[in-house]
């Protein structure tokens, strides 16, 4: 398959991230359109990682492993941050007994 | 061991004495405080009295010794080092010699004071004595300029002694300034001296065989003008010369035992050192050799004007010192060095011994200062009266007392130089016997003016005050002995055979045209005779003094507020600089510096108000706002490519 589908796809998830986390206000959703960034950039790591490796030609195999060290970077730190983000909101839900992130501006004034 | 090698615990002590004094002034008791005061300078005074026999030997020749580099940049090497000549030996002698007695003096007549004040002035005096041996004993100018800044410290602290009194804190404050106006011109000559020659140390400039001012035979050359003209400048501040001189009247606000060893005996003295000590600059500069005789002798005249009408009894002493040391710089200015140096001697011993007297006359009459309100006090305190009647006719130039042979050696320099000078001199001379003797009269002779009660305390001084000021008096009437004119005895003037090396190279240069000793005889018999005329005629008058308060009119009034000189000075320095400062702090200070300041401080608070409402605490406008910096960022990436 042609890299380009893996860039389009990886665009479009992130896009969706972003615009979930701009708009949505449902604090869980946010953390999980966070999530779908992180694994859009994941993916697109694998693709062109996969690529250089099939490529025989290509200047740098090394780069081709050194993405995929990356992707399992991402996932330890972003399953961290799910455990830190979820114990947070699962605190802010106790206090408040809402997960709405409009709720959290207190900090105003 | 040579005794010059100890030369370094001659200034070391004193500052030991103040450390002590001053770090323990709470602890101490004051017998233990002037214990310590008075002991450290009288070990230095007997290491200064080994070093002057060991210098008085024939065949000394002056010895440097440097402790360590003080100053090593590039070209410019300045040794922290000390001289032994005849010049400095003779002036350690003077110093902690009468230090020491005014010390003793001081234990007495300060011994009113609380323990920790008491403590404060003998550290405040052993740092005085401290740096006053620095600057004699300094081998090149800097380290004379510590002392030279040492001494006007002292000076400071000690006129302000009483600094919960305003007027005397004013008094210390003037005196301060006025100096600093004068080390500003000997700053300047050290700086010349360190850029036309390269170096500042007495040996480098003045040695016969190498020196670099010796070296240089054309006479008023404009760098030595330049540089002794700027000495002078530090000298005039120093020891109170038109147009500095009216800090020193002032500073008779600190204690008397205060102003007869630093104003009057030595650190007033120090400019006259240092000119000696540059003789051979100021002969190759004839034209600041004019300047010095000139102000020295207006100096000496003006002061000794205003001392006729002065009622305070320090004031009179005070301008009879500016007055004396004016007579010194004359002596400088017409080449009479070995005068000037003996004047310096002699004056020492009376005006200290003077200064004392009064001392302890103030102590009798309960602080009164104010010389009608006193008379008749010979009956009550015989040894003052005495030992204070030395002191006058020493001062008078009375033969055979001290003032006299100083004196006279100094005319007669100026009458060889300039008849005119003489003549004027010799003015100032008796006026000098006028209002000493009518301060004798008013003071001890007549019916006493002052209240009952005043005359019922009025006793004579305890035995640690009379004592020095008998043993003052002894140098004051026998110290002319060490220079016995050469018409009278030849080769009896012993103080001149023993400055001869460091005046030498002067006296080679100075076209002498000798006086014949006939002449010298009649100057000698005029002079005396119209001194002795003169304290006679001062005596009669005031004696029978009764204590009329006709105010003064005409002249009178003039010389009694001193020529209006303090309040010219107001006029045309003091209030421009106060207006000035005052425009500065209300129109500079307050609408400018302070408009800035504020403003910017305004400024930053009006702005940060308005960037303040972006942070509206919605998270999803944070985010938006990260997402489009992001964007920003990526558009400029693509774009600079």
């Amino acid at each position: 398959m042609q890299i380009q589908w893996y860039i389009f796809l990886s665009v479009a998830l992130f896009c969706i991230g972003i615009i979930g986390v701009l708009t949505r206000r449902n604090s869980i959703i946010v953390f999980m359109c966070i999530e779908l960034m992180l694994n859009a950039v994941n993916l697109l790591l694998v693709a062109f990682s996969k690529m250089h490796l099939m490529n025989g030609a290509a200047k740098y195999p090394a780069l081709a492993t050194d993405a995929q060290l990356f992707v399992f970077f991402i996932m330890v730190v972003a399953a961290a941050e799910v455990s830190v983000g979820l114990a947070i909101i699962v605190m802010m839900y106790r206090n408040t007994h809402s997960v709405d992130i409009n709720f959290l501006n207190r900090l105003k004034n | 061991m040579s005794a010059i090698q100890l030369i370094y615990l001659v200034p070391l002590l004193p500052l030991v004495g103040f450390l002590i004094n001053g770090m323990a002034r709470n602890t101490l008791s004051k017998t233990a405080t002037s214990v310590i005061g008075c002991g450290v300078i009288l070990l230095s005074f007997i290491i200064s009295l080994t070093v002057f026999f060991q210098v008085n030997k024939e065949g000394f020749t002056p010895q440097v010794v440097s402790y360590f580099d003080f100053i090593n940049a590039g070209k410019i090497q300045v040794h922290f080092a000390f001289q032994v000549d005849q010049l400095s030996s003779l002036f350690l002698l003077i110093i902690t010699g009468v230090g020491f007695l005014i010390h003793v003096y001081s234990s007495s007549y300060m011994h009113e004071e609380e323990s920790p004040h008491f403590a404060r002035y003998f550290a405040y005096l052993n740092l005085f004595v401290f740096s006053m041996l620095l600057l004699v004993l300094g081998a090149n100018y800097l380290i004379m300029f510590i002392g030279w800044e040492g001494v006007g410290l002292c000076s400071y602290l000690l006129i302000g002694y009483w600094f919960k009194n305003v007027e005397y804190g004013n008094a210390a404050k003037k005196a301060f300034i006025m100096n600093r106006i004068g080390d500003l011109g000997f700053l300047l000559a050290i700086f010349w001296m360190l850029q036309a020659f390269g170096s500042v140390s007495f040996l480098d400039l003045f040695n016969p065989s190498f020196g670099a001012i010796s070296s240089i035979s054309a006479i008023n050359s404009p760098t030595l003008v330049g540089i002794s003209i700027l000495l002078f400048v530090g000298a005039m501040g120093k020891s109170a010369q038109i147009p500095l001189y009216t800090w020193l009247p002032d500073a008779m606000a600190g204690p008397t035992p205060v102003s007869a060893l630093i104003h009057a005996a030595t650190m007033v003295t120090a400019g006259i050192y240092m000119i000696a000590r540059s003789n051979l600059m100021y002969t190759l500069s004839p034209i600041t050799m004019t300047v010095v005789a000139i102000i020295g002798l207006a100096t000496a005249v003006f002061a000794a004007s205003i001392a006729l009408k002065q009622n305070d009894i320090k004031k009179v002493l005070a301008y009879s010192t500016v007055s004396q040391l004016g007579y010194m710089f004359l002596g400088l200015g017409v080449g009479a060095y070995t005068g000037a140096v003996f004047h310096v001697m002699t004056h020492a011993f009376f005006k200290a011994l003077l200064f004392l007297g009064a001392g302890s006359v103030i102590h009798a009459m309960h602080g009164e200062q104010d010389i009608r309100k006193m008379g008749g006090l010979s009956k009550h305190m015989r040894i003052t009266y005495l030992t204070f009647f030395i002191g006058c006719i020493a001062i008078a130039g009375i033969p055979p007392f001290s003032g006299f042979f100083s004196k006279d050696e100094i005319l007669a320099g100026a009458f060889a130089n300039n008849p005119v000078f003489y003549v004027i001199g010799l003015g100032g001379a008796l006026l000098t016997a006028f209002y000493m003797f009518r301060l004798l009269s008013l003071t001890f002779f007549g019916k006493f003016r002052g209240t009952e009660e005043q005359l019922h305390h009025l006793h004579e001084s305890p035995s640690a005050i009379t004592i020095p000021l008998i043993i003052l008096a002894v140098l004051a009437a026998v110290a002319g002995l060490f220079g016995i004119p050469e018409f009278i005895i030849p080769n009896a003037h012993w103080l001149d055979h023993f400055l001869d090396p460091v005046f030498a190279q002067s006296k080679a240069l100075i076209s002498h045209h000798e006086l014949s000793h006939g002449t010298e005889w009649t100057l000698t018999v005029v002079s005396s005779v119209l001194i002795l005329l003169t304290s006679i005629w001062a005596y009669k008058k005031y004696a029978a003094y009764k204590g009329e308060a006709a105010p003064e009119t005409g002249f009178g009034k003039v010389l009694q507020n001193k020529w209006y000189v303090d309040e010219l000075y107001d006029a045309i320095i003091v209030n421009p600089i106060k207006s000035f400062s005052i425009f500065l702090n209300r129109v500079v200070e307050r609408s400018g510096i302070d408009g800035l300041v504020n403003g910017v401080g305004r400024g930053v608070n009006y702005t940060s108000r308005q960037i303040r409402l972006l942070q509206n605490g919605q998270a999803g406008t944070y985010i938006l706002m990260m997402v489009l910096g992001i964007i920003v960022l990526f558009i400029v990436q693509i774009f600079s490519r």
